[in-house]
């Protein structure tokens, strides 16, 4: 079917602020087929079914707003406690002196930028492969846009346990910046990974992870998005898992007037595991998106997904969940909850949590809830000398809990909690 | 031979349930009655959409308001988003309009009435003296046993019949075919025709506004119970013939109404297609219950055949207090695309909806509800049951919609899906927009997570979990055949004497 000229619009006036970055023949080969691949789908607008809760007016027009920079406070980095190996990028662009050296054991780490150049590299094999795969059933034409016009990004071959976390730093020091960067993360067998992200990054972000688990690697993520309020954002994952493989993420979301996270795993090996959790808390203009899809292909494996939001002042929060089993994917053990927590009246909750299933011996579950604060819970507590306002934080910190104990680390859980309530006990005010 | 002789059974679903499926499989509905028809030309044009109007001996509004719709159905676009497959329907290779040669001229006794229709219908196993009051013959002895029910019966395009009318008449209820009201009451038609699902609705509901040829119509005045239920039951015979029907049910304040539906169709290659409309208005306090055993001929196992059914049912509770129940069996159908909704208006008003669907070898399920809160304090419950085997494919596609206004609402949804064969597929697909913080909206959709509270409340009295599990979900399952009427029990029961206790654990 022809494209609507309206999107077509848009897709070119979009593509008119942006040049292909030009490398080797294989790169420049596969954002050409990137390239086309996006005109043919056209950017994402409001009468599409999957943007139905979401506007991607910010996300994808020509310019994107400016966004303010964030007053940093005294806050201690997040991931501060942890050994970690830093990659700084300031709007997009790298910073080598304030990144680490790109050197760890059982890692191999290089830039997108520079790899681009080169004619052999295990990129070739990756670089939109899973972003193409993630394609169907439904189309993602933004993370198609990142793998043609991606300016840099992170290659990291993990062929053993790496010790070291790597850390990828996003700086945000232009309020009109702009920026594209698109990572791949491949584990060998065996391989242990842990990455954390930080950061506003820009003031538009569109950010693709592409992640390949061989059998029986883990891959932990951690993520922090900024603060900056006015910044807009789309990320994607793309992970697919091998034999007794595990993928772990978490997200952590505290402001934002636009932030879509998208998350596609893909189960192809037996007995693998994939818990993708995240929390949400916002005011305002906030508006979060939380969009996972999550295929079963394999037997055995298990998903999770466990995603919370706290929602004041008229704050919007989306949830698009999908569970596909395919036939043949028996033992299947899939796990969905979403819920919200609206502390006034303006706030909403949208949610779509969806399963498909092809596959007669599975267990698969979803739940999503949204209310008010529970007032018999506030009430015991008030009964027992608890000042309302630290009642109705103790209740929100309980009600995220389920999405923070998804992370592994106990002291990065303890440094989230503290996030959380910091962001409660200022907006008490 | 179904496909589910040749399919290994899961561990813990028991014998019983398969045969209950099994059961279901078998259409006994399949046969046609061999009788003259008339038929309005192939196709759909101005001149049908006429012509069918004119049949009815419709006044001049209801054909330019018939005509309307078909000037935007033409510029529709058949919906898309459904999770069935069916091959492209060719919209001018169908009938519209077919009525037995003998209902030319309506008949006014037993005796005129062809005795074909009457075989056919005792066929179908209206009791007899149901169906002899259905010709219209009062005998001097009470009618059947038990409750009363009074019954349109409509044979393809046509209503052939309608019983009890004046006792119904004494209690001050309307009951008669569309047709009739339109002519007998055109102001009631006017004012709540396309008022609850408007032409401009969709795409089959539009096409159903050009081209309905019949169906019931019920008016029930203030404060009164309507002492029989009512009853509709769809018949189609024609070959190559689409079903049409309207159903216009007025509920005025304070009063109750329970209405079932039946339908069932010969087997046969080519699939058919029923685009019904349903529309429902309950006004304060008033009270409708509406329920359904759909057992359309669903095709043969090779998906060869079967109807086609895309069908809008809504209702608006347009008065504070007022109640609504949609209960379905949805057994037959090739394909079916079927939400019945409730549009809560009124502060206090309440919607429940029960469904069991149960689809087998190639059949397509897409249905479930919409609840749209709009007054305060309103109430919703969904509860739905899915059972999919052979290689069918069963979705619940549901709305919960809490809008601002809507304070202190509830809403309380479980979807349960049993597969059984590994051939087959059940999906969920609930839409939940909550848009203020004191209304509480829950969703769940499992085969093995039952209400915790209740579950803790069995174990606190000495159950152990399974058998805690097993009676919650009994529960549940009940719940749907219990919201039945008594003249739908046997049938429902049958279709679902299925345990999902082997689900469970």
């Amino acid at each position: 079917m022809a494209l609507p000229q309206t999107k077509q619009d848009v897709t070119e006036a979009r593509l008119s602020t942006l040049d292909m970055p030009q490398g080797a023949s294989w790169a420049n080969a596969l954002r050409e087929n990137a390239l086309s691949r996006l005109r043919a789908a056209g950017l994402p607008d409001r009468r599409d079914e999957y943007w139905k809760y979401t506007r991607p007016e910010t996300l994808v027009q020509a310019q994107g707003p400016e966004a303010a920079l964030f007053e940093v406070d005294e806050e201690a980095e997040l991931f501060g406690d942890v050994e970690r190996l830093q990659i700084v990028f300031v709007d997009g662009v790298f910073d080598a002196e304030a990144s680490d050296d790109l050197i760890g054991e059982n890692v191999k780490i290089e830039r997108l930028a520079e790899v681009s150049q080169t004619d052999i590299h295990w990129a070739k094999d990756l670089y939109g492969v899973l972003e193409t795969r993630g394609q169907t059933p439904v189309a993602r034409p933004l993370a198609t846009l990142n793998t043609a016009m991606a300016t840099d990004g992170v290659m990291i071959h993990a062929t053993g346990k790496v010790s070291k976390a790597i850390h990828l730093v996003y700086h945000h020091k232009s309020t009109s910046s702009d920026a594209i960067l698109h990572h791949l993360v491949k584990l060998e067998d065996g391989a242990d990974l842990t990455i954390f992200e930080s950061g506003p990054a820009a003031a538009r972000f569109n950010k693709v992870m592409e992640v390949d688990i061989a059998d029986t690697a883990r891959f932990n993520h951690v993520r922090k998005q900024g603060r900056d309020h006015e910044r807009v954002a789309v990320t994607h994952i793309f992970a697919r898992l091998g034999r007794e493989s595990a993928f772990k993420s978490f997200t952590l979301t505290a402001n934002g007037v636009m932030t879509r996270n998208e998350c596609v795993i893909e189960l192809t090996g037996d007995d693998s595991v994939a818990h993708v959790a995240g929390a949400a808390v916002g005011d305002g203009d906030f508006h979060h998106d939380d969009t996972v899809f999550i295929t079963h292909d394999a037997e055995r494996c298990e998903s999770r997904q466990v995603f919370k939001k706290v929602l004041r002042n008229g704050a919007t929060g989306v949830f698009q969940g999908k569970i596909l089993v395919k036939a043949g994917a028996q033992k299947t053990d899939g796990y969905q909850i979403s819920q919200s927590l609206l502390l006034d009246g303006d706030s909403q909750f949208l949610a779509k949590p969806e399963l498909e299933i092809y596959a007669d011996d599975v267990i698969c579950s979803h739940g999503s809830t949204s209310g008010a604060i529970d007032e018999e819970g506030l009430f015991y507590m008030r009964a027992r000398g608890i000042p309302e306002s630290t009642a109705t934080d103790l209740l929100t910190l309980a009600f995220l809990a389920e999405a923070v104990q998804e992370v592994e680390d106990e002291g990065l859980r303890e440094d989230i909690n503290s996030r959380l309530s910091g962001w409660l006990e200022r907006r008490r005010g | 031979m179904t496909v589910l002789d040749n399919t290994s059974v899961k561990d813990g679903v028991d014998r019983e349930t398969v045969d209950a499926v099994r059961e279901v499989s078998t259409y006994k509905y399949g046969w046609e009655t061999d009788i003259e028809m008339e038929y309005a030309p192939k196709g759909l044009t101005h001149d049908i959409v006429r012509l069918i109007s004119s049949n009815n001996d419709e006044p001049e509004w209801m054909t330019e308001w018939r005509l309307e719709a078909y000037e935007r159905w033409l510029k529709l676009k058949e919906p898309d988003w459904a999770m069935v497959d069916y091959p492209e329907i060719d919209f001018q290779d169908q009938y519209y309009y077919a009525r037995p040669k003998s209902m030319e001229v309506k008949p006014k006794s037993l005796d005129e009435v062809d005795p074909k229709l009457l075989a056919t219908y005792e066929k179908l196993g209206i009791p007899l003296k149901e169906q002899m009051i259905l010709a219209g013959v009062e005998s001097g002895e009470a009618p059947a046993e038990g409750r009363k029910v009074a019954v349109d019966a409509v044979f393809d395009s046509v209503s052939v019949g309608t019983t009890f009318q004046a006792e119904l008449k004494k209690a001050g209820v309307i009951f008669c075919s569309i047709s009739e009201a339109i002519r007998e009451h055109p102001d009631l038609v006017k004012k709540y025709l396309g008022s609850v699902v408007p032409v401009s609705d969709n795409f089959y509901a539009t096409l159903n506004s050009a081209v309905f040829s019949d169906g019931s119509f019920v008016y029930v005045p203030p404060g009164v119970r309507c002492p029989m239920e009512l009853s509709t039951y769809f018949r189609i015979n024609a070959e190559n013939t689409g079903q049409f029907e309207r159903t216009l049910i007025i509920a005025d304040k304070g009063s109750y109404v329970s209405y079932l539906e039946g339908c069932t169709a010969p087997q046969r290659d080519i699939a058919q297609l029923h685009a019904a409309v349903v529309e429902i208005v309950i006004e304060e306090d008033a009270e409708v219950k509406y329920s359904t055993v759909q057992n359309w001929y669903p095709g043969d196992e090779n998906g060869k055949g079967g109807i086609y059914n895309f069908v809008t049912k809504r209702a608006d509770c347009r008065g504070d207090r007022a109640k609504v129940m949609w209960t379905q069996v949805e057994t037959g159908s090739a394909v079916t695309w079927k939400y019945p909704s409730c549009i809560l208006r009124g502060d206090d008003s309440q919607g429940e909806f029960y469904s069991i669907a149960i689809t087998n070898n190639m059949q397509q399920a897409d249905t479930g509800t919409k609840m749209v809160h709009l007054g305060k304090r309103t109430k919703s419950r969904i509860v739905s049951k899915g059972i999919s085997a052979g290689k069918a494919q069963n979705t619940y596609r549901g709305l919960v919609s809490m809008h601002p206004k809507a304070k202190e609402s509830r809403n309380y949804t479980q979807c349960d899906s049993l597969l059984i064969g590994s051939g087959c597929g059940a999906h969920t697909v609930p839409y939940i927009e909550v848009k203020n913080n004191s209304s509480r909206v829950e969703h769940e959709a499992t085969t093995s997570k039952v209400d915790d509270d209740q579950l803790f409340y069995c174990r606190q009295r000495g159950m152990d979990e399974e058998t805690a599990v097993a009676l919650v979900v009994n529960g549940f399952c009940k719940d749907v055949l219990q919201a039945l009427p008594m003249e739908f029990a046997m049938e429902a029961q049958q279709l679902v004497a299925i345990s999902l206790e082997g689900s469970v654990g």
